[in-house]
């Protein structure tokens, strides 16, 4: 029977992006129920891989193209650009987004990529926010990630109140939520390399982000997916950079230390 | 069909399921489960959603069973209909707190229920009927 499912286990394969060789596993953090962090990359169906292994394959790529575009026209009554400040990403941004979230002085809260990125339109640009989920936020966060592209994830926990972030998102981590009852651990601790219907369960790791869907055959940010896990246990779903999900985005991230930035990876 | 806790048409409410030895004698209806509407629920995705976590050779053409619960095949033959009404309808009572099957006739549920489920359960008192008819039906 083809369903007689036989455990699909993570494949024994490593992923080259334009030569670059990524960290797919790693050794678990203490504390963590397993030896070994794996990307959501190696639980993927082959041609799923494949796409990803290849920059010209690669759909969320124009992202990438987009990103470079917006990084460089000057927007806004300050009439400046992402590189008016920051000249060449490829240099300034180089391993960056592989330490966010980081901690925000000013807001006295951690920040992601986005939040980085509205911050600077804001008080530099003179600009409002990104609508969340806005293309333009969606393929600017994706050229910033995509600058790190290799790089290990590794967080500063040390900075500000991180640590107490970080507690906050464990606990959610494990919350029991909505009418099905279901923690993220239920899915990505528990049964991480078994089906839920046709899904492969991975283990649910932030370091593709924003990530390719086939599914939906756009980009998916991580607060998008959140969301999108959140809603299937059938509970309320929080909004888009709450103190919740920051939380959880840094508790989760901290969950890959050590895995690749694969941004934009791909997956069905 | 023996002593029926509810008279028909009256449904036993979830928080006054009688659990004991890991299961639950009384039919929360009185009314017999149906097997053929049993098995709708256990294939609808948002009814039951049974085969979201198990295989069941019986439903062989439908596509991608999950592999998260054991198969399904032949628990007619493993449990007594009291035992399989009992892990429908709250499978923490029978397996413990930790598991991840749901539970389908029980208000213990996560926090934060989205608003529109708030106080109901995931199936009715007589879809639990109907899926441990269907269940029974499942013979080695
Ligand atoms: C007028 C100057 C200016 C402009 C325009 C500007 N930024 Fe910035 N940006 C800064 C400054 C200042 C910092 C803070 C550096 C620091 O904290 O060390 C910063 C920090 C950042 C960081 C965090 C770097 C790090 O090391 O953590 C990112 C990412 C970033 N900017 C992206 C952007 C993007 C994307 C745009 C365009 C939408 C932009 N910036 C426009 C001045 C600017
Ligand atoms: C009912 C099951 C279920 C629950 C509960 C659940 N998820 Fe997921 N999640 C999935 C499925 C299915 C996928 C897609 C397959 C995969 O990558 O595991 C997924 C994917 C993800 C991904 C993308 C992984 C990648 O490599 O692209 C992340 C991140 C994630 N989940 C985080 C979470 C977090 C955090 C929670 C809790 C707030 C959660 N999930 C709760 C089922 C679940
Ligand atoms: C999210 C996953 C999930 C869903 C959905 C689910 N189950 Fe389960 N089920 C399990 C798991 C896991 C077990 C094994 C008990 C354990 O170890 O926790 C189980 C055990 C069982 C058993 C006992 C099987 C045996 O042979 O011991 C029966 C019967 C059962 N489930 C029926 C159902 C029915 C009927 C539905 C739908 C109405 C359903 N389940 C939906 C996860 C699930």
């Amino acid at each position: 029977l083809a369903f007689s499912a036989v455990q699909a286990e993570p494949v024994d394969e490593t992923l080259s992006i334009d030569g670059v060789e990524m960290t797919t596993r790693a050794k678990a953090q203490e504390g963590l129920p397993f030896d070994e962090v794996l990307s959501g990359w190696l639980f993927r169906e082959a041609e799923t891989r494949q796409l990803e292994a290849d920059s010209f394959e690669n759909p969320g790529m124009l992202y990438v193209e987009r990103g470079e575009e917006i990084w460089n026209t000057v927007e806004g009554p300050a009439g400046q650009s992402c590189a008016s400040c920051h000249g060449d990403a490829a240099e300034s941004m180089a391993g960056i987004a592989a330490h966010y979230p980081k901690w925000d002085a000013d807001s006295q809260r951690p920040i992601n990529i986005e939040l980085r990125i509205d911050k600077c339109r804001v008080e530099h640009m003179g600009l409002e926010p990104y609508k969340f989920d806005s293309d333009d936020q969606k393929a600017l966060t994706t050229y910033i990630k995509h600058q790190s592209l290799g790089e290990p994830v590794n967080l500063d926990l040390a900075e500000g109140d991180m640590q107490s972030w970080w507690e906050r998102g464990k606990e959610r981590y494990y919350l029991r939520t909505g009418q099905l009852n279901f923690a993220c651990a239920s899915c990505h601790e528990a049964n991480s390399g078994l089906y839920i219907r046709a899904d492969h369960l991975s283990q649910g790791q932030a370091n593709g982000f924003p990530t390719y869907r086939l599914k939906q055959a756009d980009m998916v940010s991580l607060h998008n997916r959140l969301r999108g896990c959140i809603r299937d246990t059938r509970a309320e779903t929080p909004a888009a950079f709450s103190d919740e999900l920051m939380a959880l985005e840094v508790y989760l991230t901290w969950r890959g230390t050590g895995l690749s930035v694969e941004t934009p990876a791909v997956r069905q | 069909l023996q002593a029926a806790a509810a008279p028909a048409g009256e449904a036993v409410p979830p928080d006054q399921v009688k659990f004991e030895d890991f299961a639950v004698a009384e039919s929360l209806t009185g009314v017999p489960g149906d097997p053929q509407a049993g098995a709708e629920v256990f294939r609808d995705r948002g009814l039951g959603n049974c085969l979201a976590c198990h295989a069941n050779s019986a439903m062989e053409e439908e596509l991608f069973h999950g592999t998260v619960g054991p198969s399904l095949d032949g628990v007619g033959s493993r449990w007594e209909p009291a035992q399989l009404r009992a892990i429908v309808a709250d499978a923490k009572k029978v397996f413990g707190e930790e598991t991840v099957m749901p539970g389908f006739y029980s208000l213990n549920v996560g926090a934060n229920v989205a608003k529109d489920r708030v106080g109901q359960t995931i199936l009715t008192a007589q879809q639990v009927e109907d899926v441990v008819a269907y269940l029974a039906t499942l013979k080695e």
